[in-house]
This record gives structure tokens, sequence and C-alpha cells, in this order.
């Protein structure tokens, strides 16, 4: 067969454009979704947040997290103005039931939630054995637990905290970003459940969403930056003692 | 010639070599899944069987399709950005069954302190009570309407006089 210039150059688009629909591919369930329109992540307040613990118990019965394991918690900080390296941190169950009353003192508090980063550049991913955990092509870092060994690997490869062996399962956990929801267009459990706006699921690959108006208007940083993980979970407000 | 003198050991060798990698090859077809290496090193299928998994949090837009009457109230007042299951829990059961899965009606006694008890640990902006000192015995909920609690009818229904 001969391909004249002409024929060639019409041609390639169209199979550019087939190879695309092709790479993209869609989760099942979920036929209007495509994983290459997103790029997931979360924007955290910390000045809204509460400590009411409503996302750490949302997150537990929507992905049924055992007791004492936690795919989100909430910590408290409490900071003198002085020594910013030693905070006293608590999170009694994860801030599941909220914190004790806090007295006013000399120092600052404050609460930050935290779940997984869904790393661009995740070092939780890099070091599984099996390819067992991944980055979806919508930047969501996943566990798949039919393939996943156990060995644990990732649980201390993560520099957030945020994975650990499920204790029936014995295979890694972790935060799913609430897949099985946002590809279904709602927001995820802990989102939906907080009162106070502070947690905002964020797709970064949609110039209408409000976290790039966001973005651009104030100071936000990720947790960890100097270990270049690509972090994509975005706290405003963060204070230096945060480890 | 001498040199190849004993080369049969080396092709036979070189033939078994050759058939190990053969079933090496059926092996790994066979025991590979067909969706590894889709999207990258990792099962593309995992990612469907994630997506499928049950939703337990309806969402607020699906509470309101039905609820329209409360989303309205709670609209207009300073509730307005709390979702529905943030009080009254995970109920995409309810939704998705409304007559055999009913919503037990949260205790404002207790549901209430879970947000508003006051501490200095909270943000300074935020409403805050001592429930001890603040009317101590009534529920919530006999004061303050829980969609719309504040003590005064809704600025939305005055034109924001009081």
């Amino acid at each position: 067969m001969k391909i004249s210039r002409r024929q060639l150059l019409i041609l390639l688009p169209a199979a550019a454009v087939a190879w695309e629909s092709v790479m993209a591919g869609t989760p099942e369930d979920a036929p209007n979704y495509k994983m290459t329109g997103h790029w997931w992540g979360m924007l955290v307040d910390i000045d809204k947040c509460i400590g009411c613990g409503n996302c750490v118990r949302a997150c537990q019965t929507e992905n049924d997290v055992p007791d004492g394991y936690f795919r989100t918690w909430v910590e408290r900080y409490h900071v003198s103005d002085e020594n910013m390296t030693e905070p006293e941190v608590i999170s009694p169950d994860g801030g599941k039931e909220g914190f004790p009353v806090a007295q006013q003192d000399d120092k600052k508090y404050f609460f930050v939630p935290k779940l997984c980063n869904h790393c661009a550049d995740s070092p939780c991913t890099q070091v599984c054995p099996v390819g067992a955990t991944f980055i979806s092509p919508d930047g969501v870092v996943l566990v798949d637990q039919t393939y996943c060994l156990g060995c644990a690997y990732c649980v201390q490869a993560c520099p957030y905290g945020c994975r650990y062996i499920h204790p029936e399962k014995k295979v890694a956990d972790k935060c799913t970003l609430c897949y099985h929801r946002i590809t279904k267009g709602l927001t995820t459990a802990c989102c939906e459940a907080c009162p106070t706006g502070a947690r905002q699921l964020a797709d970064l690959k949609n110039p209408n969403d409000p976290i790039h108006a966001f973005l651009k208007t104030h100071s936000v940083q990720v947790l960890k930056p100097q270990m270049a993980t690509g972090a994509k979970v975005f706290y405003n407000d963060l204070d230096g003692s945060v480890r | 010639m001498s040199v190849f003198k004993d080369a049969g050991h080396l092709f036979r060798f070189a033939g078994l070599f050759v058939l190990a990698f053969l079933i090496f090859l059926v092996v790994r077809h066979y025991v590979v899944p067909k969706s590894f290496g889709q999207y990258g090193h990792y099962r593309g299928d995992a990612i469907g069987e994630i997506a499928r998994r049950p939703v337990k949090y309806a969402g607020h837009e699906t509470c309101e399709g039905c609820h329209s009457d409360q989303a309205d109230k709670k609209k207009a007042g300073k509730h307005a950005h709390v979702n529905c299951e943030a009080c009254h829990g995970a109920l995409a059961g309810h939704a998705d069954d409304p007559s055999t899965v009913t919503p037990v009606l949260p205790d404002t006694a207790v549901l209430c302190a879970q947000c508003h008890r006051a501490s200095a640990a909270k943000p300074k902006g935020f409403p805050q009570v001592d429930p001890a000192n603040h009317y101590p015995g009534p529920p919530c909920g006999s004061c303050h309407q829980p969609h719309s609690p504040g003590m005064d009818a809704p600025k939305a229904a005055t034109g924001g006089v009081k």
C-alpha cells in the first residue's frame, strides 16, 4: 500500500486521537469518567478545622477501616512561640471522637487533618516489589489488594505514615481518595462530612475547579516539601512546626 | 576442526536454554494477568475494581432531591454549608431504599457539642458554647433549629431585619 503525504497527514491526527482514547480508559461502572481528564488532590484549610473528628468517622464508615487504624486522622498541635521544633501533638484515637477541651495558655493551638498526600512522585509506589501499588492515570495512589504480598515495604517508605497492613486481609491499605466516589462525580466521604469546609477535593486538571483561584491567592504548603514527593494535599496556613 | 570437536555439548546446552525460555514465556502468559501493564507496572483492572466499591455517603445533592424543604431551610441559615450527612450520618442505603432504611434522628444534646463545645484549640471565630453553663439540661434542639440554628427568624425571612 502506498500512502501519499496528504493521506499520511490526515491519518496521523486520527490515529493519535484513537490511541489517546485507547490509553485513557475508563474504570468500570463510571462510563462518563475519563482518567486522563483529572489530576486529583485535596485542599486542607487549617484555619477552618475545628477538630470535630467527623472526617475520621466518615472515612471509617465509608471504607470499612478497622478500629485503631486510620486512612485519615486529625492531630492537635500545641506550640510555644519560641520553640517551634518541639510541638506537643496529640491525636487520641485519631481524633475520631474529638479532642479534650483545651484551656487557653501562652501557647497556640491548631488542628491538622492528615491523609495520604497522593504524591505525584510517591516513595511508596516506587518500593513495591510486585506492582501492587501504583499511581492511577488520574493521580490517585491505590493498592491492588489481590496482588499485594503484605511485605510492608510501602508502609515503611511512606514519609507521612499514611499506610498500614490491614489486620484481617494482611495486605497494605490506605486512603483511596474515595476513588469509588470521585469517579462517580461525588466528593470524598471526609469532604462530604466536614462541617466547616476545611477539606476540599481538588481536580488540578479542571480549569474551573476553585482550587486554582485559591492557590493563586493564598500561601499554601505541602507536608515535608524537602522530600520532593510531589504531594498533592495542599495545606493553607500550615505552621512551620507541623511535621 | 578440532575446535568444534565437542561442540555437541554446547548445542545441547543451548537447546535446553531455549526450551527453558519458551517454558518461561508460556508460564508467564498464563500467570501474569491480562491487564498487567495496561497503564503501567500494575494490573489495570485493579482501578475498575476499586472504583466499583459501594458508596455509603449518598452526597448532599442526592438528599436535596427529595428533601428540598429542609435544604431550603438550611440554605437560609448559618448551616448552609454543612452537608446533610455531616450530622445525619452515611445514608446511601436510605437513598437507595427510602421505605425500609429509615435514618435515626440525631440527638441534639450530643450532636451539637461535637462541633460547638468550647475549646481554646478551636479557631477563634467559630461559635462555641460551654454545654455545662449554657442552659444545661434541655437538648440544644429545644431552642435552636439545627437546620437554621439562629435564635431569631433567619435573615432571609425578615430581609435582614431582626
